[in-house]
């Protein structure tokens, strides 16, 4: 039995460490706001925060994952909406939307750590790939959520 | 409401799971039904619960795209509800068919969704209106006529009288349809034409599980698949000895040409997979290789019995009088779609023999034709839920091939659910590929520079002749020609033809079908213009129709990109014009280029007029998809090697990243009259456009896609 603790809630699961956290989250915790893309920390569709720490799930294994605070999009600004989440709606960031949940853990630990990125820190951190080309909102909803808040332009309504 | 057998069955065996992972899973599809209050379905696209809520059901796929909140738009806006109160669903395939199809087409591509389904969708609407009133007015015993609707209410004019839409919906439901009814003009719409936020994302960036890839249901087991390498191949032998042994694995799937690992969690599936000791039979296409494949091509180019694709005058003469010929050959590779999520399907076999499928389906009637074809059951028994798409492109249309597979393996398992999830790797070299394609193209001058002569060779394999051969007509699929033989350009005489090589790899839709030739097309167009000494916008123009909306496009690209005006030193600006998709879309793009050879797409603006726009915030984004999508084509390719296909993941096959995207700026230049399609005319003139740039910096062309490392260095 691993102990986990994910989103503020602690886990004993039987796996083997070697099994990468993703898959731990997704088929064996009920979480699949991760998603695998690849599988070899390429694309960032699994990323998840690790102590705040955004971490490629794919290959951080469930042993490497013990002791350490994990926070999933399920976990994500509980209770309610993250700012993150709040730009993203607001700007119609997602497209398909597969990858979107780890552009925003991504996302939330660039904040964390530089609260005002510029445009290259956003260009270093966000690794994140996305097959719909929604990058031009992705940086745009990061710079939303990282201002006050006032500045977040919502889409006109009818 | 109708709920399907499917649709009760599957409540049943969520609320028997209790809690936990049951609970958690609320599929958008199922979410009005789940509540449990009685609403009423008062035409097959408007259901209204008594709290005035009204879901809009939706027959086509949401990948992205936006249709599933432009078709509820639609649907909305001659309704006359509260659009606040608006949600949607997917139509069920299985209701579908016992209904005599009454959706129309389930299929989702071509930049179809709105433009195919505009007329009937927006007739739904306003007939459930009119019943909705009829209703009111037959409470009140009054003329419906006197009564009038809006936001979800009646009113009755004379007295003042107020019913909500919740409070009359099950009346109206008993009341026959109107026979025809009257669609408002676009230029009083309210709901539709406007840039509304998206039902489906609240829910994507909350990690609600909506995808295929998400489904979990109560004793649901994963499977993991390999396939031969090499295409057309079988297998031969499987020692699954030690991977039978490994934890959680339940059983190994052998098939014709895959074998499968089910196992308690996908890792454990595909680690099993990985130890299964398989020997391919590789077939006929082992040594394939991208050699082979050119050689195929090359050879079509010299066949002197290719099909004709277009003949007016004589191409061959005007060329032989001409006063300058340019000749030029443009090339380019096998594409993978790509789609983030992997392909999957979820497929359950029921012990009444019943099929259940939850995938990430472009066309749900094709999945439900492809899984009771697969099951030997009747459609009927089968029901498919259609999940949100990680990405389609077109991969998960026509060929189905993933939904054959789940069910297959879930039949290896009766009684069980089992979620089939390909590995990237997988579906990186098992894809049906954008065609690999080959064009010569020799176009002749007069004295003046004017054309008088075009003539293309073409040579690529056939997407119809894969998918569906009874469409190819003549020897021509009119994805492989399409953008050369219908050219809007006034050229005299023109000849088009077309060399069918279809090879072993297979090929599909990929976004925008053809879109190669518009390239090829628009790239050898500036050569020309080139050649002629003529700016390339004024050269396009002069073979332009007045009132060609092709010229209107250009016009309004040029116009906001401020072509000809200065650019700052060592970016060149670049144009395209193509139709396609029923729109009409030009762009100009400016980019740099480093000494290294390093190309930077600075920015694309791209003019569209796709006659009615229904959301132009989806237009928009869709535009800069098309952007992204088409710069990653420049420089991405599937090659092959040994009858493989030699990448295998992101590593290999690289996406364009944040850094990478260029600004885009869509100029939307609606003329009415006529619905034209958003999801693949922007990527149209893309290419061409960043390609153009880049002559126009460099003074290099690149007829060869894709763009290597070192292609753009200065020498």
């Amino acid at each position: 039995m691993l102990k986990l603790t994910v989103n503020g809630r602690g886990h004993a699961v039987d796996v083997e460490p070697e099994m990468p956290l993703l898959w731990v989250l997704r088929d064996h915790l009920g979480l699949p706001g991760a998603k695998y893309g690849c599988g070899i920390s390429q694309c960032g569709s699994c990323t998840v925060l690790a102590d705040g720490e955004a971490v490629r799930s794919c290959i951080l294994t469930a042993g490497q994952a013990v002791g350490r605070k994990i926070v999933t999009i399920e976990g994500l600004g509980k209770p309610g909406l993250h700012r993150l989440q709040k730009a993203w709606i607001e700007h119609e960031v997602p497209q398909c939307g597969y990858c979107q949940t780890g552009m925003i853990m991504a996302a939330a630990a660039l904040l964390a750590k530089k609260p005002r990125p510029t445009d290259a820190d956003i260009d270093d951190a966000m690794t994140n790939l996305c097959r719909c080309g929604t990058y031009a909102r992705v940086r745009k909803a990061i710079h939303a959520a990282a201002a006050p808040v006032a500045t977040v332009t919502p889409v006109n309504k009818a | 409401m109708s709920v399907s057998f499917a649709r009760r069955d599957f409540l049943k065996a969520s609320a028997a799971a209790g809690g936990g992972l049951a609970l958690e899973f609320s599929f958008p599809v199922l979410a009005n039904a789940a509540r449990g209050t009685p609403a009423t379905e008062v035409n097959a696209w408007v259901v209204i619960h008594p709290d005035d809520r009204v879901v809009v059901r939706i027959a086509r796929s949401e990948m992205g795209q936006g249709t599933y909140t432009a078709l509820a738009q639609l649907v909305a806006e001659e309704l006359d509800c509260d659009w606040a109160k608006v949600t949607a669903e997917f139509a069920s395939p299985n209701e579908h068919v016992r209904r005599k199809r009454i959706w129309g087409s389930m299929s989702t591509g071509g930049s179809q969704g709105v433009r195919g389904s505009h007329d009937y969708v927006r007739k739904a609407g306003a007939a459930a209106r009119e019943m909705l009133v009829s209703a009111a007015a037959a409470q009140w015993k009054v003329p419906p006529a006197e009564c009038s609707a809006d936001k979800g209410v009646i009113t009755h004019g004379p007295s003042k009288r107020r019913l909500r839409y919740g409070q009359v919906a099950a009346q109206a439901a008993k009341l026959d349809p109107p026979r025809d009814v009257a669609l408002r003009d676009p230029k009083d719409w309210k709901i539709a034409g406007k840039p509304l936020h998206r039902l489906d994302i609240p829910d994507k960036v909350l990690g609600k599980p909506v995808f295929g890839t998400d489904v979990m249901l109560p004793g649901m087991l994963h499977a993991s698949i390999a396939q031969c390498p090499v295409f057309g191949g079988k297998v031969k032998a499987v020692d699954s000895a030690e991977a039978e042994r490994m934890r959680g694995v339940k059983k190994i799937v052998r098939a014709a040409d895959f074998v499968a690992v089910v196992a308690d969690s996908w890792w454990r599936a595909n680690e099993a997979l990985k130890k299964a000791k398989v020997e391919w039979d590789a077939g006929a296409h082992g040594a394939a290789s991208d050699e082979t494949i050119l050689a195929m091509l090359r050879e079509g180019l010299a066949d002197p019995k290719a099909a004709s694709a277009k003949r007016s005058g004589d191409a061959a003469g005007a060329l032989a009088t001409a006063a300058k010929v340019v000749e030029a050959e443009y090339s380019s590779p096998y594409l993978n779609h790509a789609t983030m999520e992997p392909q999957v399907c979820t497929a359950w076999v029921k012990p009444d023999g019943f099929v259940e499928v939850w995938t990430s389906t472009q066309n749900g009637e094709a999945s439900m034709a492809a899984a009771a074809e697969t099951a030997g059951v009747p459609l009927e028994k089968v029901e498919v839920h259609k999940m949100m798409l990680g990405g389609g492109f077109g991969r998960r249309g026509a060929p189905q091939d993933f939904v054959k597979q789940g069910v297959a393996i879930a039949m290896a398992m009766p009684g069980k659910p089992v979620k089939m999830m390909w590995s990237r790797e997988e579906d990186m070299q098992h894809g049906y590929y954008r065609p690999a394609s080959l064009v010569r193209m020799r176009g002749g001058l007069d004295a003046r520079g004017g054309v008088v002569a075009f003539e293309a060779k073409i040579a690529c394999p056939s997407i119809l002749s894969y998918l569906m051969p009874g469409s190819v007509r003549n020897g021509i699929d009119f994805t492989a020609v399409r953008t050369l033989h219908d050219m809007p350009y006034e050229i005299a005489n023109q000849q088009v033809d077309y060399a069918m090589r279809n090879g072993h790899v297979p090929v599909g839709f990929w976004r925008a079908p053809g879109q190669q030739n518009g390239v090829y097309r628009e790239c050898f167009l500036d050569e020309l213009a080139h050649a002629a000494g003529k700016d390339p916008l004024q050269f396009r123009l002069d073979m332009l129709k007045a009132g060609d909306k092709n010229r209107l496009v250009l016009e309004a690209a040029a116009k906001a990109a401020g072509w000809g005006t200065p650019l700052a030193p060592g970016v060149g600006r670049g144009l395209a014009v193509v139709n396609g998709f029923g729109s009409y879309a030009a762009g100009v793009a400016e980019v740099s280029v480093d000494p290294s050879g390093a190309l930077k797409v600075l920015r694309y603006v791209v003019a569209i007029d796709s006659g009615h726009v229904v959301n132009p915030d989806s237009c928009a984004a869709q535009a800069e998809s098309n952007a992204v999508y088409g710069l990653g084509a420049l420089f991405e390719a599937n090659t092959v090697k040994d009858g493989r296909v030699q990448e295998s993941n992101f590593h290999d096959f690289p996406l364009p990243m944040i850094g990478e995207m260029p600004r885009v700026e869509l100029v939307l230049v609606p003329t009415g009259g006529f619905w034209g399609g958003h999801g693949e005319p922007g990527i149209l003139p893309f290419q061409a456009a960043v390609l153009n740039a880049v002559f126009a910096a460099t003074g290099k062309r690149v007829r060869t896609l894709p763009i290597r490392p070192g292609d753009l260095k200065r020498a």
